[in-house]
């Protein structure tokens, strides 16, 4: 479906509160334009992004349409331990693109 | 030339340049939604729970040229302790199409209730914040913000 980036920092002490920021290419095409024929353009948007750490969920977002194009979203955890941060991003027509790090915690 | 035929083809040039220039067209706009639109969201979301100014900061820049991406950042002063954090945070807007622009859940483990994004404004209007906290109660933050080039919402 899309192109992903994430950033998630690889080393961090326990305890510690990270920004991770993530960034996704996708048009959030918002159902109100038209082309150039004048048929309206139907709406396909990323309604749905969710970040979990180790299998638990931290962070979730409801998109709308007032999204800008490729949303770009950053948030902050506490490093607990290390593992995995996995990504989530799915779509209207039920797309689902997932992009994951690995995360040290010292 | 067919007379009759004239305007059409007078139409159908000015469309196109309107579809070149991104956003140029400014027929057919979609009705936007009210302040009214928004309260209704905002009751939709949260129900009746009163909510009071303050501890949220909405961080957007006040004058934007390009409405279709503009930088956001919420934040909410809270301990983010397991007795007391921030539940969810949720912005809308006045006057964009649809009201809504982005809720986030968020937990004890975030450590910090803050979340940065990128926004479409439709039109110059105030941007609300509703930040949901553990203990139940609603903080706001509304921002002021001035589009000088809309976010597109018609031709392409």
């Amino acid at each position: 479906m899309a192109r992903t980036l994430v950033n998630v920092p690889s080393k961090a002490k326990r305890g510690q509160i990270i920004e991770i920021k993530t960034l996704i290419s996708h048009v959030m095409e918002t159902g109100y334009r038209r082309n150039e024929t004048g048929a309206p353009i139907p709406r396909d948007i990323i309604n749905l992004f969710v970040c979990t750490y180790n299998g638990t969920e931290i962070f979730r977002a409801d998109l709308h349409q007032a999204i800008a194009a490729n949303p770009f979203i950053t948030f902050f955890t506490v490093a607990t331990e290390s593992g995995t941060v996995e990504f989530r991003w799915t779509d209207d027509n039920g797309q689902v693109e997932t992009a994951s790090a690995k995360i040290t915690v010292e | 030339m067919d007379e009759s035929l004239a305007p059409l083809t007078r139409r159908a040039v000015l469309t196109g340049v309107a579809s070149a220039a991104a956003c140029g067209g400014l027929l057919l706009r979609p009705a936007h939604a009210t302040p009214a639109m928004m309260k209704e969201a905002i009751h939709r979301l949260i129900g009746e729970a009163p909510v009071r100014k303050g501890k949220v900061t909405v961080d957007i820049p006040p004058l934007v040229e390009n409405g279709n991406t503009i930088a956001m950042s919420v934040s909410v002063d809270s301990p983010m302790t397991e007795t007391d954090y921030v539940k969810a945070i949720h912005v809308f807007n006045e006057k964009n199409p649809q009201p809504d622009i982005i809720s986030v859940h968020l937990g004890p483990r975030a450590g910090k209730a803050a979340f940065s994004t990128r926004i479409r404004l439709a039109d110059s209007q105030n941007v609300v914040a509703i930040a949901e906290l553990s203990d139940g109660s609603m903080w706001s933050d509304t921002v002021e913000v001035i589009v000088t080039i809309a976010a597109c919402l018609e031709y392409n």
